[in-house]
């Protein structure tokens, strides 16, 4: 499937790992959700790095926050559609502990490479589920 | 009382983002939901019965494992939340 997000949001989720660098970021995309499968980000909420200990290399969203978000994207017809974070001085590409503490299946996992202060490579991948199974598919981002 | 359904539990809720149940504690709650949507089960508990580790629950805006956990009471206008941690590296 495909995730389609306008500039201005994507310039965002970008501009927050160059904000947090050489730490972590990470965010939520909300949006619809097609009957598809295609997904429309509408919005972005920055939230902070629960992980203090390692915030150059793990993050974690407060769930008080993901309540917070959740309801109030109910009360303007969103949902939550997906995740973004940012990897110092690494690839964009999805780690095994991505995958590990991945749990909202169907959704999209944005991640942004940042290379000294600079965004570099953003990818997506759809966490899927088969036979108790996860795994990251690639996912196509269309910028409107 | 109103459950909120994060949007990768739907597909185990018929689409359902909301549902309405009776009050009661949040375990009556729980079962309730599971009961009406069986293949929810296992997707919130484990093989040894409790709430799967990732799975947070929130009544309101507090988190029942600082209230009494499962046996936190849910009133009539609360709302009730299941959100999935997450996290990464």
């Amino acid at each position: 499937m495909a995730l389609s997000i306008a500039k201005p949001e994507w310039m965002g989720l970008r501009q927050h790992g160059e904000e947090t660098y050489p730490n972590e970021c990470c965010g939520v995309l909300l949006g619809t959700l097609d009957s598809d499968g295609a997904k429309t980000v509408q919005a972005i909420v920055r939230c902070g790095n629960q992980r203090s200990d390692s915030p150059h290399n793990r993050y974690s969203i407060d769930p008080h926050e993901l309540v917070r978000i959740q309801r109030g994207a109910r009360e303007r017809a969103q949902d939550i559609i997906g995740f973004y974070h940012s990897h110092p001085q690494h690839p964009a590409h999805w780690s095994p502990t991505d995958l590990e503490e991945a749990h909202w299946i169907g959704c999209s996992y944005v991640i942004t490479s940042v290379m000294n202060g600079i965004a570099t490579q953003t990818n997506c991948f759809e966490l899927t589920a088969e036979n108790d199974s996860k795994s990251f598919r690639d996912e196509e981002i269309t910028v409107r | 009382m109103k459950v909120l359904i994060p949007t990768p539990l739907r597909q185990y809720t018929g689409k359902q983002s909301t549902v309405d149940l009776g009050p009661g504690s949040v375990d009556d709650v729980l079962r309730e939901l599971t009961s009406r949507y069986p293949d929810l089960r296992k997707q919130l508990f484990g093989d040894d019965g409790r709430l799967r580790k990732f799975v947070n629950v929130y009544v309101n805006d507090e988190d029942i494992r600082y209230l009494e956990n499962e046996n936190t009471l849910v009133k009539p206008d609360d709302t009730m939340s299941i959100i999935p941690s997450v996290a990464g590296g």
